[in-house]
């Protein structure tokens, strides 16, 4: 009683036969083998298992792995691009956003669909964005900060970019 | 030199590249070939004689590869689970734990049974397959009934539910109270609560028959602790077990003993020949993993008009569970020995009770009854305060121990502390004169504004030989290093503590780095592994850097010792005469003329060595602490209670702690942000609940119990004073748990300041709005009723 499932996860496809109740979580972690999505609660509270899914943050535990067919998955592991890591890692790392790591995953991913929807957060915006994750070590002072910082150099990326296309256009 | 500015700097952590791009590596990310799945059947009875145990349907489910109840792990364990003897001389009765229950299940989630199956949905669905016969008996969930006469027992059989009874006394009470003005009584409750690590337990046994070696990866902060209590457990010599604590998900004191589940999956590989897996689910957490605290205290405070503090009279009562944790009885002492705090008493009598219930154990959880004794005591003097119409500022300023090293009345020598300073500045930074004036101004208005201080101290460095090893069965909780230089001068430092979360890599690196004057990149940090770290206790009360970081600075001096007798003889000098600066060592007066540490490393494995000389350099310290180490600080909370509602709102955090020196300010600080965040957790959200008459737990999952989130903390401001220990050379005091020992009171005395105005004196945790509403409610009542009354 199988089913099929084919998914791309961090641009890479997969095709598997899954058991229909297999949650999405236990998909990425067992079967297609990328263990940073973590599981830390039995009821969708903590969010340490949240990925993006077509963009989109989404609880990994809440979903079927065969609702997933034909999505875009997005994991931890796909935030770093050509051995340069994310702004939103790389701010976690400057600004001691993480102490055991356990959640980070979880809140690194939320924090990308928040900057994405909303890339200038206030600091009420951003506690709202990520009210749906748990942390037990950060008392969250520094997940913040963290998320402030790298809105600041996504922010300040984009407006290179822009300037260098500018500047390309005018060559 | 750079390399010499390494303590102290912000250096950012080396372990966080592989933990923010998901590349940890915690207990569940690992397989091995042949794996099983271990799922945990549990009484779902609080207190039941387990009439049968039913294994033909799960015998026959699909992927089933065994199923073993207690008879089957008597094959293989032997005794029960360690329990510390206990700072407690008299301790009456220990319930001996087998990990397994197999005719009377005495908690809720206790196991019964446990199955092993192909995958972990197939576990799961085994252990719903297993039919237990339960006959109920009475259960105990109300410790303070637990100690009636008559009362039931929570173990069938035994003489009454008294673990311990033992007084912790000093000075004259009698006299205290005689010459006390005013005396205040107060029962004060710390509810219990869940330790939470975000990361649940996680065990992977492998036992290989051939060669008899056992290895085992769990989610601790206890790695040596546990392969010890294995060995004895299966019967097996230490050399051959294995135990690795890989990166763990937190711990705050829930993963710092040996658990049943350790036992169980190590015994069921070694029964079913496979690799076994069993991962902890969050209700399988709240039920079966250690909770905190779990007290009652009754106090009477006597002091004089002016608000010198005399007298204080503490009967704690501790709900234990029905098997004593392993380190209970310690946290118990703890919260007795700490209970005058910072303060000079003349007498304080304390009698701990310790007592059984029919719950899961309660055991250390981040500060370990320093955050009780804090609590107790830094209400007590807002109680004194408050009847004396006094400001609890100046109460606390009266009466602080000013003369170092301090004796407290109870006995505990406490290193060095600058009390008014750190309570001086926590008033500079919060405003504390115009917050006063702004209160008054707002209770005009008719809002409740309060500021509530709490000026704490608390024990660290666990511990001394001559204070412990008479109470952790004769273990000395020294901590232990291996510091080896190889010959290219890369250095790898091997400790006996553990991290998970608190950054050793990095701050252990820093003090290496300073003490051989070689390049922090050069130092590799090894911890976790039994396979390659020597003997060591763990990291928990806030021991690693007082006792694991000094015992890194004395191997490094070794080293040092020895690479200057090499380097004497390379420069053909007197070992006396040749210094060692910034990581070179030259002869005095001539410091042209010198030779590296990494050139001396190399030289140390080669030929040509002084006469008698081995090759090689490295060293082994195994650091016995001359006392504990004493950090303390001076917290205040800001709140707006709403009277209509009874919802708190944090309208500022100020904290300012003394940790002595620093080795990694970013570090303390993180300390510090996530010890208030549960220190406010207890204040305000947390509380276990059992049912009444069941004893089942009814605050089963993250939904029915909750943790601040990131909306509930507000952004906390901190500061410090460095008061240097001089119990080490370090001067470092330790850091993970002051915030939560601070905090709790700190929002209490706020809440309490708040609501004073309604005649309010004392609020228990955790102060939900629904327990506030009721109270300022019925203090409405009460004082309406008054006028009536007059009318």
């Amino acid at each position: 009683m199988k089913h099929k499932v084919a998914t791309t996860v961090n641009g890479h496809k997969h095709e598997h036969e899954v058991e229909p109740r297999l949650l999405l979580v236990h998909y990425l972690r067992d079967v297609v083998g990328l263990t940073g999505t973590h599981i830390g609660c039995d009821t969708s509270q903590c969010g340490s298992c949240t990925i993006l899914v077509d963009g989109k943050a989404v609880k990994s535990c809440t979903m079927f792995a065969v609702q997933a067919e034909g999505r875009q998955l997005t994991t931890i592991e796909g935030m770093a691009k050509d051995g340069e890591l994310h702004p939103l890692q790389q701010a976690f790392w400057d600004e001691h956003g993480l102490q055991c790591g356990y959640c980070t995953p979880g809140f690194i991913m939320a924090a990308a669909y928040l900057l994405d929807q909303n890339p200038n957060p206030t600091e009420d915006e951003i506690r709202k964005g990520l009210e749906g994750n748990l942390c037990r070590c950060t008392g969250y002072v520094n997940i913040v900060k963290s998320v402030q910082s790298a809105a600041k150099a996504m922010d300040g990326a984009k407006a290179k970019t822009s300037e260098r296309s500018a500047a390309v256009g005018r060559s | 030199m750079a390399v010499t500015t390494m303590v102290g700097a912000k250096i950012h952590r080396r372990e966080d590249p592989k933990l923010i791009t998901g590349h940890g590596s915690y207990v569940d990310d690992m397989q091995l070939t042949g794996m099983v799945h271990m799922a945990v059947v549990r009484s779902a009875q609080a207190h039941a004689k387990i009439v049968s145990v039913d294994l033909t349907a799960a015998s026959k489910a699909p992927g089933v590869v065994a199923v073993y109840t207690a008879r089957d792990f008597k094959k293989v364990i032997s005794g029960g689970l360690p329990v510390t003897e206990s700072l407690i001389a008299d301790k009456k009765q220990t319930p001996n734990q087998f990990p397994i229950a197999e005719s009377e299940a005495v908690y809720f989630g206790e196991p019964i049974a446990v199955v092993l199956a192909e995958s972990r949905y197939q576990a799961a669905d085994c252990a719903e397959l297993v039919q237990v016969e339960y006959e109920s008996l009475p259960v105990l969930v109300d410790f303070e009934k637990a100690l009636e006469k008559g009362s039931p027992t929570a173990h069938t059989g035994a003489p009454d539910n008294v673990a311990w009874d033992v007084n912790f006394n000093g000075g004259d009470l009698e006299a205290a109270f005689k010459e006390s003005e005013v005396t205040v009584k107060e029962r004060i409750i710390q509810q219990r609560v869940f330790p939470i690590s975000m990361e649940p337990r996680a065990v992977l046994a492998n036992y290989v028959p051939f060669g008899n070696q056992l290895t085992v990866w769990t989610s601790s902060q206890v790695p040596h602790f546990i392969r010890l209590f294995l060995c004895i457990g299966l019967g097996m010599p230490e050399s051959q077990i294995r135990v690795v604590a890989p990166d763990v998900g937190g711990g705050f004191g829930s993963k710092l003993r040996p658990y049943p589940e350790e036992y169980l999956a190590a015994a069921a590989s070694k029964l079913s020949g496979r690799p076994v897996k069993w991962i902890e689910g969050r209700t399988e957490n709240l039920q079966a993993t250690s909770h905190g605290r779990g007290h009652i205290f009754d106090i009477e405070v006597g002091a004089k008009r002016d608000g010198t503090l005399l007298a204080l009279k503490i009967t704690m009562l501790s709900d234990l569970g029905a098997y004593i944790g392993v380190f209970g009885a310690l946290q118990s002492s703890l919260a007795m020995l700490l209970s005058p705090g910072c303060y000079k008493w003349k007498a304080v009598h304390g009698r701990a009770i310790g007592v059984l219930t029919n719950k899961m154990s309660t055991d250390p959880y981040r500060g370990a009854g320093r955050p009780e004794a804090a609590h107790l005591v830094e209400r007590a003097v807002d109680l004194v305060a408050q009847e004396l119409k006094l400001d609890p500022a100046d109460v606390r300023a009266k009466n602080f121990a000013e003369d170092f090293p301090f004796t407290s009345i109870l006995g505990m020598v406490y290193d060095s502390g600058e009390y008014q300073k750190s309570l001086d500045k926590a008033k500079e930074i919060v405003g504390y004169k115009a917050l006063r004036q702004k209160q008054a101004d707002l209770r005009k208005q008719g809002k409740y504004l309060g500021i509530g201080l709490s000026t704490y101290v608390e024990i660290c460095g666990v511990g001394p030989s001559a204070a412990t090893a008479h109470v952790s069965g004769s273990l000395a909780l020294v901590e232990s290093s291996v510091v080896r230089v190889h010959p290219t001068g890369s250095v790898t430092v091997a400790v006996g503590t553990h991290s998970h979360g608190q950054g050793h890599a990095t701050t252990f690196a820093q003090i290496a780095a300073d003490a051989l004057g070689l390049p922090y990149a050069n130092i590799e940090i090894r911890e976790g592994d039994t396979g390659d770290t020597p003997f060591g206790y763990g990291s928990y009360g806030s021991r690693s850097l007082p006792v694991g970081g000094v015992s890194i600075n004395r191997s490094c001096q070794k080293v040092v010792d020895k690479a200057k007798k090499i380097a004497a003889h390379m420069l053909e000098a007197a070992d006396e005469d040749v210094v060692f600066d910034q990581g070179q060592f030259y002869v005095k007066g001539s410091p042209d003329k010198r030779k590296a540490m990494g050139e001396v490393a190399f030289a140390a494995y080669g030929p040509g060595l002084p006469e008698g000389m081995e090759q090689g350099l490295e060293a082994v310290t195994y650091f016995d602490p001359p006392n504990f180490t004493w950090p303390f600080g001076a917290h205040i909370c800001v709140v707006e209670v709403d009277p209509e509602t009874g919802e708190v709102d944090i309208q500022k955090y100020v904290a300012v702690d003394d940790c002595g020196n620093i080795i990694n300010p970013m570090i303390v600080d993180g300390q510090i942000h996530g010890g208030v965040a549960q220190g406010i957790g207890q204040a305000l959200f947390e509380e276990a609940v059992h049912d009444p008459e069941t004893g089942a737990l009814r605050t089963g999952t993250l939904l029915d119990y909750s943790i601040p989130g990131i909306g509930e903390i507000p952004n906390l401001q901190l500061d410090r004073t460095i008061t240097p220990s001089p119990t080490n050379e370090l001067g470092v005091k330790g850091v993970g748990e002051a915030g939560t020992i601070a905090a709790s009171a700190a929002v209490i005395n706020a809440i309490v300041d708040a609501l004073s105005p309604f005649g309010i004196k004392h609020v228990d945790m955790p102060a939900s709005p629904d327990r506030l509403w009721k109270q300022i409610k019925q203090a409405r009542e009460h004082s309406n009723g008054g006028k009536e009354a007059r009318k």
